[in-house]
């Protein structure tokens, strides 16, 4: 049929009035994936270059003072004959006999220390011993300092006005006074608990290290205690927590599932900034002699030690302070990077 | 007003007595008295050393005996330094430390604050990040490195400094630029973002379009207004230097309150580690109270609760 040029009539195909395929329908979903807080949170993280690049320093550092120790042909504690005072790199007497008589000697990388130790081992066994520490101490204090913050801002009243009253007494008191004085007085009562049935585990782990955690769980809770407790003040007002209440779940629930699961951003990156400060104490009490124990090692009293050879061995001190040093600003650089991708309200 | 300010000294107290009570009972939970490293001494001699200081009666008796000397001044006796009173000591020491700790604050601002403040204005060069750089890592190193890499560069390596004590005034620069290397980096990110916050403010436009030099805008309406943040740092920074000298005078062997705090920790020496402990903490608690008001005053913005 022709059309007339001057008529208005749609000239309509009958193919269009088809009912449309099962991919024609896919087509048209314009739904993506949901983004779950975690992936948007590690999307951003993974674009941080510094973060990333810090966080690959730790996992470096954690290999070499978690795994590397257990296949290292010497131990921290051995003392090598005739080794003493070993630049890094050079072989005693005895070993340049063993190795011309055509044996293996495993090189001292970075020397041995007045009592013929392999100074490699002890750094890798003292950075172990910091890492527990700052890892350690920030689980117990997220653990004590959500709970007492999410009560305190849960429920309200009076019941907060004293728990912040508390919290507020505990800030004040200068810590470091306070821990040096606790780490020193613990000890001995440690001492006498590890004799007693049940409680040997005390002499395995040390008691300077276990005064350590307790002076950390007493005091350094606090900062976490109200930061979460501003976050919970907040979100207690959300429609969620009155949907949850009128379908009849416990305070302890609301608190668990929906309070601090939302406020799990500053939770992370709090933690994360604890570890470096832990550390840092924990090094400032080892290099006053009130840390953990001999033989065992810690960054802080390795170089403590070193400084009287000071003259003579100064890569002895400059080894453990260098890798103290990385450390504690890696775990800084990467825990302003967890903020910025995680709570990023938290800048500033 | 004078209601925040009674809260806060009311606060104060009950923290000193904390610390005084804290102190007491922990010292009393270490076995093996003061007496016991002295040589050859019989079990009658001790007694009457424990009768001499009090140490044989009921601990209750003890604590509040204790406390009421302590409210008023009196500390005791040193038991290991014999005929020297508690206050005595630490009146001797605690200047060498005082002169150390406030030079240190001096420089942190110093230095700090001008820093901080040309990073905010160069925000996004080379300048600042080199600033950012340098102040992250000196937050993140710890004072008793930077006391040993500046003892082995200036005072082995080098030989321009002294190595030890506090005889002249050069033997001054090491020990106080050690002491202030954390605070001045931590003023220095306080007072870049606090800059860049002011900067972005209305009223900084205001005075630009209102013709006021580069100068007079940044140093009389920014600056005034950035540096409130750093006024709060004060307190804690205070007790930073007087902490963070017991590393500084261990290495720099410093006759200071410090290492005379860690010699009575090691010796046992109760009196001493309990004066010195109240002494110092009552020092930051104050210093606190009084950065806490003093930033309330200058700071109209904030609400008095």
């Amino acid at each position: 049929m022709e059309k007339n040029p001057l008529s208005f009539q749609l000239k309509l195909n009958p193919d269009d009035f088809l009912p449309a395929t099962e991919e024609e329908k896919e087509g048209l979903v314009v739904m993506r994936d949901s983004v779950s807080f975690w992936k948007d949170g590690f999307r951003r993280l993974r674009k941080n270059k510094v973060a990333m690049v810090c966080l690959f320093i730790i996992i470096i550092v954690m290999i070499f003072a978690f795994i590397v120790p257990a296949f290292y042909p010497y131990s921290y504690e051995q003392q090598i004959q005739g080794a003493n005072n070993l630049a890094p790199m050079q072989y005693s007497a005895k070993e340049m006999e063993q190795i011309a008589a055509g044996e293996k000697v495993f090189p001292h990388f970075f020397g041995t220390d007045k009592m013929g130790r392999d100074y490699a081992i002890r750094v890798m066994m003292g950075s172990r011993i910091s890492l527990l520490v700052g890892i350690i101490a920030a689980a117990i204090i997220l653990v004590i300092g959500s709970v007492f913050g999410s009560i305190a801002a849960f429920a309200g009243g009076w019941v907060d006005l004293i728990m912040m009253r508390i919290v507020d007494i505990i800030y004040t008191i200068p810590d470091v006074l306070l821990i040096v004085l606790l780490s020193f007085a613990l000890k001995a009562p440690l001492k006498v608990l590890a004799q007693a049935p049940g409680f040997g585990w005390i002499s395995v782990v040390g008691e300077n290290l276990i005064s350590i955690f307790i002076v950390f769980a007493l005091l350094y809770w606090v900062g976490m205690a109200r930061m979460v407790r501003s976050q919970i003040l907040m979100l207690k007002e959300s429609e969620y927590v009155t949907a949850a209440r009128a379908l009849g779940a416990s305070s302890a629930r609301i608190i668990k599932k929906h309070l601090l699961t939302n406020c799990i951003g500053t939770l992370i990156v709090t933690t994360t900034l604890q570890i470096p400060s832990s550390i840092f104490t924990e090094s400032f009490l080892s290099f006053l002699g009130l840390g953990v124990a001999v033989p065992m090692p810690s960054l802080g009293s390795l170089a403590s030690d070193a400084i009287n050879g000071l003259n003579t061995y100064p890569y002895l001190l400059f080894i453990p302070a260098a890798v103290i040093s990385l450390i504690i600003l890696s775990f800084n650089l990467l825990g302003d990077g967890l903020r910025d991708a995680f709570d990023p309200k938290l800048k500033n | 007003m004078g209601k925040y300010i009674l809260k806060r000294i009311a606060l104060a107290f009950v923290t000193i007595w904390a610390v005084a009570t804290i102190t007491f009972f922990l010292m009393n939970l270490v076995p093996g008295g003061p007496f016991l490293s002295e040589k050859a001494i019989s079990p009658a001699a001790t007694k009457a050393l424990e009768a001499k200081y009090g140490l044989d009666k009921p601990m209750a008796e003890r604590y509040f005996t204790y406390i009421s000397d302590a409210a008023h001044g009196d500390f005791g006796d040193s038991l290991k330094q014999r005929g020297r009173t508690v206050m005595d000591i630490i009146a001797t020491k605690f200047p060498v430390s005082a002169k150390l700790g406030g030079m240190a604050v001096i420089l942190a601002l110093c230095v700090g604050v001008p820093l901080g403040v040309l990073a905010a204005y160069k925000r996004g060069t080379f300048i600042d990040s080199l600033f950012s750089v340098i102040a992250t890592c000196g937050i993140a190193v710890p004072g008793f490195v930077i006391c040993t890499l500046l003892l082995y560069v200036f005072g082995v390596k080098l030989q321009w400094l002294p190595t030890l004590g506090l005889k002249n005034a050069q033997s001054y620069i090491m020990p106080v630029v050690a002491l202030a290397a954390y605070p001045t980096s931590y003023i220095m990110r306080l007072m870049r973002s606090s800059m860049l916050d002011v900067l972005g403010q209305d009223y900084m436009r205001t005075a630009k379009a209102k013709g006021l030099s580069q100068k007079v805008s940044l140093f009389k309406h920014a600056l005034r207004n950035a540096i409130l943040p750093v006024i709060t740092y004060v307190g804690p920074m205070l007790a930073y230097t007087l902490t963070g000298s017991f590393v500084t005078e261990k290495i720099f062997t410093i006759p200071g309150l410090g290492g005379e705090f860690i010699k009575a920790i090691n010796g046992r020496d109760y009196t001493m580690i309990m004066g010195t402990t109240i002494f110092l903490a009552t020092i930051m608690i104050v210093m606190n109270v009084i950065v806490d008001i003093v930033y309330k005053l200058v700071d109209p913005r904030i609400k008095l609760k």
